[in-house]
């Protein structure tokens, strides 16, 4: 019975082979796409495993190049007033949703309100909040919608208006919180609107079909403005969260793309599928944070010895194997809006190993840590088989110095959850930027806010806090001239390194597969590739 | 036997309510949310979280409105799949999985009661040994390793069957991972079997039998089969409910659209609706087949069911 059934399979495997190759006037992409979408919906998505389908069927007033740099989206024009406040764009002519609605500023404006409107309960909506009203609105200090700053002249005109000159905006109107949604459809059918049956689209693709667990399908949609330039016809974004499993399928021609790799297959996959790794380093920090409420972590000389004797140049290579970049600064290099400014690097950058851990010693033995006394520390890390690596090394690393490390690991979400309270003494964190700017990892650092009788540190887990820092990084929201805000923004970036107010270890990497049969793909800092930029040969 | 059943099926009644309140409560106890992510949310944005989920009532009350939401069978909203509610996730991936589940059941079953079966006829001559090593390797052997090695043997080198996916109904598609569920299965099976029937051989009405000059097959058929099945038919309920509830490795080497899956991550996410829902699924089924397995029982030994 077992032999009829293999035979029958076999037969079946057979004959879908030669019907998928006659059948190939389709041009399909196979993406292997990591974890389940939670949403669809812009304003309830996330993740950047979202961000990829999103971003294919919505498109907002400024879309991504293959560069993942902002051009004109829907907007066929721009313009800035001369203050840097106010926004203005024109949309173009004929753009609508696949079911045949144009798409009008209306739209857009609708989206923005939806998107602060604390009923929709949006993880990301801070993103735009350098919109006029848009916190308050979030926060619930402001009840009526038509005060937000988003306004629709008339049809074809959307006028923006923000808190303070914000060189990023155009970049952060790239991201999926700033996309429109149909109005016309959420009126009618509210939260279902992503519904297959309901769904529409105004940006490349369509959403087609969604298997949960699976994939989802999206088909290229004819009602695009630029229709004619997209080559791939249907792109299936498939849900599979075991990488060796999405490795071994790439292998087997099952996909077209992978957006993650099994680490310890780097190497292997450098070696033998040679131009298909595109690895390369993208906007997001590996750091480990000091907990500066608890001493002796107060004190800037620990953490400057902590730092010193870290050996980045490791990490990357030969503890990962992918090849990461060691990082002093906090900002990552590539940024934007940043020009002018040198990376930043520690004073003692041109010691050698060696002689920095000699000196990081020395600091230790001086405050009366030495090998026999040594300072007890707990590392904190959430459950992964690289942060374990990682902090394994770091902890011999530190060992020479007189430090003696526990480690210990928990779940991502109580991992946060303690490093939120402060219960740590050393934790292991990460960002990834959310658009181009110094400001968004700086922000990180900025002393917490006042609310109600306590303060929210927000993602400042060490608490590093600093009025000098603080004053820098309000100067630089005012600063119109871009030069001059950069040069604020490495005064304050140099500020916060030299005291140490965080350790960053390494720049992230992009680690994407990309089969010989595509062509497009290019490695950009935000690691964005929308399928529009994307063609496939057979 | 009609009163039987109805009085265990109503004996599983308080079991099933205990069962989800213990794990509504031990739910909330485990340290972290569902939102404490990589980034701190604003406060604001994690009231109005709170506030859309329930999340700010007072425990007890959060709990009767789960579970009048259970009795008319709505398992609530999910905190991180917000497109589509619990019981829309389970209604798709549940056919899936018990699909998967019963298609390796079967064939598991069969192949173990034939290669068990065969293993005690020829005992200690050459198909038994064969037939015990095999058995062997497929208990010993972790599925997930048998998964990987399939998936790369079959997929990657051969080619003869997709790698992983699921198209809608191919049966290509289920070849490997029903073959990994499989294997432990009609493992745990022949042995058993092989051990009962090496028993049910050896006794008295069957050396009758024998001695009465009927054939092997006859014997096998008429006097064998039944008792001898007793002890597997005591394992094979656990063994059903293993197969429909742990066929998350399979699901995940194989990117299958099952509930296996949504077990475990929504456990990490602290996605309780999720959670609780699965669980819940879960205990009906292990309920269901333990009751299915004591009705069986009672028809295939009547001492059973005069107790």
């Amino acid at each position: 019975m077992k032999f009829t059934q293999t035979l029958t399979a076999v037969a079946t495997a057979g004959a879908m082979a030669l019907l998928m190759s006659t059948a190939a006037s389709a041009v399909t992409l196979n993406m292997m796409n990591g974890s389940e979408p939670g949403s669809i919906d812009p304003h309830k998505a996330s993740g950047d495993w979202e961000n990829r389908i999103i971003g294919d069927y919505i498109e907002g007033l400024m879309a991504e190049d293959a560069n993942a740099e902002a051009i004109p989206g829907q907007a066929e024009s721009y313009t800035i007033s001369d203050d840097g406040l106010v926004y203005t764009f024109k949309l173009r002519d004929g753009i609508q949703w696949s079911d045949g609605e144009p798409v009008t500023a209306e739209d857009f404006v609708f989206a923005f309100q939806r998107l602060f409107n604390p009923a929709t309960a949006s993880e990301y909506a801070y993103l735009q909040f350098p919109i006029v009203n848009g916190s308050e609105i979030a926060d619930g200090s402001v009840t009526d919608f038509n005060e937000l700053g988003v306004k629709a002249l008339d049809d074809k005109t959307v006028e923006i208006t923000l808190e303070g000159p914000t060189p990023f905006f155009l970049q952060a109107l790239t991201h999926y919180t700033a996309y429109p949604v149909p109005k016309h459809l959420i009126d009618k059918v509210g939260d279902q609107w992503t519904n297959v049956d309901n769904i529409v689209s105004n940006g490349p693709y369509s959403i087609k079909e969604w298997v949960p667990g699976s994939y989802i399908k999206s088909v290229k949609s004819e009602t695009y403005w630029d229709a004619a330039k997209v080559q791939i016809d249907e792109v299936n974004y498939f849900v599979q969260d075991d990488l060796s499993a999405a490795l071994s399928r790439y292998r087997a021609g099952e996909y077209d793309i992978l957006t993650d790799i099994p680490s310890d297959q780097a190497e292997w996959i450098k070696t033998n599928l040679p131009g298909q790794d595109y690895f390369a380093p993208f906007l997001g920090i590996y750091y480990y944070v000091i907990n500066q409420e608890k001493p002796p972590f107060d004190n800037p000389d620990v953490r400057k010895a902590l730092s010193m004797a870290i050996n980045r140049d490791v990490i990357g290579p030969d503890v990962l194997g992918t090849g990461e970049l060691p990082m002093y600064g906090w900002v990552p290099e590539g940024t934007a809006n940043y020009e002018g400014v040198a990376v930043y690097q520690p004073e003692w950058i041109g010691l050698s190993y060696e002689e920095r851990v000699a000196e990081a010693k020395t600091i230790m033995e001086g405050l009366g840590y030495t090998a026999s006394t040594p300072l007890q520390v707990q590392l904190k890390y959430n459950t992964n088989d690289n942060h374990q690596r990682i902090a394994v090394a770091i902890s011999s690393m530190w060992e020479q110095i007189g430090v003696k490390t526990e480690l210990f690991n928990s779940e991502t979400a109580v991992h946060y959850d303690a490093l939120r309270v402060g219960d740590f003494q050393i934790g292991r964190a990460g960002w990834l930027l959310d658009y181009s700017d110094p400001s968004n990892t700086l922000d990180l650092l900025r002393t917490g806010i006042a609310q109600g009788g306590e303060t929210n540190w927000g993602n400042n887990y060490g608490r590093y806090s600093n009025p000098e820092f603080d004053s820098l990084m309000e100067q630089a929201t005012k600063e119109q001239d871009l030069a001059a805000r950069a040069a604020l923004l490495g005064q304050a970036e140099k500020l916060a390194m030299d005291e140490y107010a965080a350790i960053p270890i390494y720049n992230y990497i992009a680690q994407n597969v990309v089969a010989p049969s595509v062509t497009g793909f290019v490695n950009n800092a935000a690691d964005i590739h929308r399928t529009r930029w994307l063609t496939k040969t057979e | 036997m009609f009163g039987y059943a109805a009085r265990r099926v109503l004996s599983a009644l308080p079991v099933a309510l205990i069962a989800v309140t213990a794990c509504f409560f031990i739910l909330r106890l485990a340290p972290g949310g569902p939102f404490d992510g990589e980034r701190a949310l604003p406060p604001q944005t994690l009231a109005n979280l709170r506030a859309y989920y329930n999340l700010d009532l007072p425990l007890i009350q959060q709990y009767f409105i789960y579970v009048w939401g259970l009795v008319r069978g709505d398992f609530g909203p999910s905190m991180v799949y917000n497109d589509f509610t619990v019981s829309q996730m389970l209604a798709i991936g549940l056919p899936f999985t018990l699909m998967l589940g019963f298609t390796a059941f079967v064939i598991g079953t069969v192949v173990g009661l034939l290669a068990g079966s065969l293993s005690a006829l020829y005992q200690n001559k050459l198909p038994d040994y064969v037939l015990v090593l095999l058995v062997m390797i497929g208990l010993v052997v972790p599925n997930f390793l048998i998964g990987s090695i399939l998936q790369l043997v079959f997929g990657v080198y051969l080619g003869w069957f997709p790698a992983g996916g699921w198209q809608n109904g191919s049966i290509a598609h289920l070849v490997l991972p029903v073959t990994v569920l499989v294997l432990p299965h009609a493992g745990r099976t022949a042995r058993l079997m092989r051990g009962s029937m090496i028993e049910v051989l050896g006794t008295n009405y069957v050396r009758t039998a024998r001695s009465k000059g009927l054939g092997t097959r006859l014997i096998l058929a008429r006097h064998a089969i039944k008792p001898a099945l007793l002890p597997v038919v005591s394992y094979l309920g656990p063994g059903l409910s293993y197969l429909l509830t742990g066929s998350l490795v399979v699901e995940q080497i194989f990117a299958l659209p099952g509930i296996g899956r949504y077990f475990i991550s929504a456990a990490l996410n602290r996605d309780y609706g999720l959670v609780l829902g699965t669980t819940i699924l879960y205990m009906f089924i292990i309920l269901a087949v333990n009751l299915l397995v004591d009705i069986i029982y009672a028809w295939l030994d009547p001492k059973v069911r005069y107790n």
